[in-house]
């Protein structure tokens, strides 16, 4: 097991920067910020009654989605959690169709059927939006199998919570994904808290990488409250996986800013304890240091929040204009249409 | 003169689960079995004995004890492009993996819009009988046909044993086949050229005029020997055999209450939200003025399975209680 990593925090002193770093840079801020700006419409959407069921914001885990989809290739298959809007995004699905799912309207990614917590996408193998703790990982599982079965050099990317790693099916998964040597990218996502209730509470041994790698899988965890931090350790592990070398598991030690969901009063935690984390918001320090090194200004700030409210506005406009899929259909995905007789 | 008999082949149940299995194994690279001590063991019923050595460990996957994790990754493998057989060793082991089966495989298609569809088999022994006590008898083919987005399929014969499966695997969702435990040595006949049959209808297995009996899997074979026993006092039973509990189809044991008039259930589940429940009500609610006497069923005690061979056969439907139990129907009524 690897030790935790984080990237420097800015130097007093300026340096060149490469038009590519400076690129890619404004990239990732772009990234992290549309994710924060669309889950903050969302919150005002909720609301409004725009959105209704459940709602649970990625605000402060923003790197994790951010990071590790860099590392990630259009071939490679994503199966994420209920927790997922940044993943979605990341993944190339539209703000527009993410949104239009969670207003229930058929031009929605999963055509209203699936909501907030069930968001799907063929062309980018995003295979949801799983809303059953740990229920997703043994899918990923699967996905990797059948690429190694047909040869196929692809990575199966599955993010879960520290929630998760209480359940039985992960342990299960990490003995099974090692014992077959599958192709899969595990992303523990630790805020910290399963729902209300800390790790502290839950696990035995809180440090979930350790525990991942007595199952005999290479592992490392990695400061997911930065950006750059998150996209090495993911860079290093996609290489690892698509080697073909077994799976790996990259413990993102992060923490969720808001509440678990929309419903919940937050009794578990202090207000002191949040507010210390906001300190170490991924985008805060991320843009503090980038200014600091002079890679990017305050004007190009000002641009990426100019442009993420365009997107989300028009995301709203698209949403709203959408329509709603006619009550004859209801029955309709329930079986394969146009069975072969 | 011709019987027809030279170009059928005798064979057991368990050996048309395997010749399936086999067959599409041949024919389908993207088909495989994985399951707990399918491959190494050969099944712990014998089903897929053989197998490993034909088709090696990568096709013939031993899992470790985690049915929730092996059917989880069929549903991934067949996202993937793959065709999995998941085998699991007793319905009362697929509890453990119902979160699976319940929230994922039933729901993908649905919950994604149509992007999604899952081509997953789980095969799974089912039944009572074998002095297996309270964990390993139970009858959930019912249970689990109140699951949209799945099909239940319960092969009572060996033509559907083996055809069944052929046609499950075309299907572009998931199938679950129920094989009840105690028909794995039943012998049959099977044409030479037997190929795939459909997984969507009932059969009438016997034909006749003075009542209806509907049945499935283990069962079906209770209600045909007591119609023979029926037809030497002159009461002619026509036998239903449902194969498939989801989609039920309602149309044959409709027209045939249309045709005899009244109905008796034999099914192996317990009484209580059954799916003699089910098919008892859709006649009531179609069929209604068709019966001359009011339907009734014969199921499983309502007790977990016990070990005592007698308390046991006393808990399953049995073909004394069928004869007993049509006589009356018979003769109390017009």
């Amino acid at each position: 097991m690897k030790t935790e990593r984080t990237t420097k925090l800015a130097s007093a002193e300026k340096r060149s920067v490469s038009p590519m770093e400076r690129e890619h840079a404004l990239h990732l801020l772009r990234s992290m910020i549309r994710i924060r700006r669309f889950e903050a419409k969302c919150a005002e959407l909720y609301s409004a009654m725009k959105i209704r069921g459940f709602l649970h914001l990625y605000d402060g885990e923003e790197a994790v989605a951010v990071g590790v989809m860099e590392a990630l290739t259009p071939e490679d298959a994503v199966v994420a959690t209920y927790r997922e809007h940044g993943h979605a995004l990341m993944r190339g699905i539209s703000a527009g169709a993410i949104l239009a799912e969670m207003y229930g309207k058929q031009e929605g990614c999963s055509r209203g059927r699936g909501g907030s917590m069930h968001l799907f996408d063929d062309k980018t193998r995003f295979y949801g939006g799983n809303a059953i703790v740990g229920g997703g990982i043994p899918i990923a599982l699967g996905l990797a199998l059948a690429d190694k079965m047909q040869n196929k050099p692809r990575v199966t990317c599955c993010f879960f919570g520290d929630g998760a790693a209480a359940e039985g099916e992960f342990h299960e998964c990490l003995n099974l994904a090692v014992l077959w040597q599958l192709p899969v990218f595990f992303v523990c996502e630790n805020n910290l808290y399963a729902m209300g209730t800390a790790i502290r509470y839950s696990h035995s041994v809180t440090d979930l990488a350790r525990r991942a790698a007595s199952y005999g899988l290479t592992t490392a965890a990695v400061d997911a409250m930065d950006v750059q931090a998150v996209e090495a350790a993911a860079e290093e592990a996609a290489v690892f996986v698509r080697s073909g070398k077994g799976p790996y598991f990259l413990e993102c030690r992060t923490y969720r800013f808001r509440a678990h969901s929309m419903f919940d009063p937050e009794l578990y935690r202090t207000k002191a304890e949040v507010e210390e984390w906001k300190k170490r918001c991924p985008i805060l320090t991320f843009s503090r240091k980038c200014l600091s090194d002079g890679i990017m200004s305050d004007a190009d700030i000002g641009e990426i929040e100019r442009e993420a409210a365009l997107e989300i506005n028009e995301a709203v406009a698209y949403a709203e204009a959408c329509t709603l899929e006619p009550v004859e259909d209801l029955t309709r995905f329930v079986y394969s249409e146009g069975r072969p007789a | 003169m011709s019987n027809g008999m030279e170009h059928m082949r005798k064979l057991t149940y368990r050996e048309a689960v395997r010749e399936a299995m086999r067959d599409a194994l041949r024919k389908d690279e993207r088909v495989f079995l994985m399951g707990e001590d399918v491959g190494r063991y050969g099944g712990c019923f014998a089903v897929s004995k053989g197998l490993i050595e034909e088709f090696g460990p990568e096709r013939i996957r031993d899992t470790p004890l985690c049915e929730s994790t092996f059917v989880g990754a069929g549903i991934g493998a067949a996202l993937g492009g793959m065709r999995p057989i998941v085998e699991i060793m007793t319905v009362n082991f697929s509890l453990l993996a119902a979160d699976q089966i319940l929230n994922n495989t039933a729901t993908y298609l649905h919950m994604s819009g149509g992007l999604f569809n899952v081509p997953l088999i789980i095969r799974m022994a089912t039944g009572g009988g074998r002095q297996l006590a309270a964990q390993h008898s139970h009858c959930l083919s019912g249970w689990y046909a109140h699951i949209p987005g799945i099909k239940v399929l319960t092969p009572a014969t060996v033509e559907d044993a083996r055809g069944m499966l052929w046609t499950a695997l075309d299907d572009p969702d998931p199938v679950l086949i129920f094989e009840n435990s105690g028909l794995y040595n039943m012998e049959g006949f099977l044409p030479i050229d037997a190929g795939p049959v459909d997984i969507d209808s009932a059969r009438v297995r016997r034909a006749g005029k003075d009542l209806t009996i509907i049945s499935y899997s283990a069962s079906l074979f209770k209600a045909l020997d007591a119609a023979e026993t029926l037809s030497k006092e002159g009461i002619e039973a026509e036998v239903i055999d449902l194969r498939t509990l989801r989609p039920l189809d309602e149309r044959t044991f409709l027209d045939s209450a249309a045709r005899t008039h009244r109905v008796l259930i034999v099914d192996e589940g317990w009484r209580s939200g059954s799916i003699s429940a089910e098919v008892s009500a859709r006649i009531m609610e179609k069929a209604f003025f068709e019966l001359d006497a009011a339907v009734e069923r014969i199921c499983s005690a309502e007790v977990p399975m016990p070990y005592a061979k007698h308390l046991e056969e006393a808990a399953l439907p049995r073909m004394e209680k069928i004869i007993e139990v049509v006589r009356k129907m018979v003769r109390s009524h017009g």
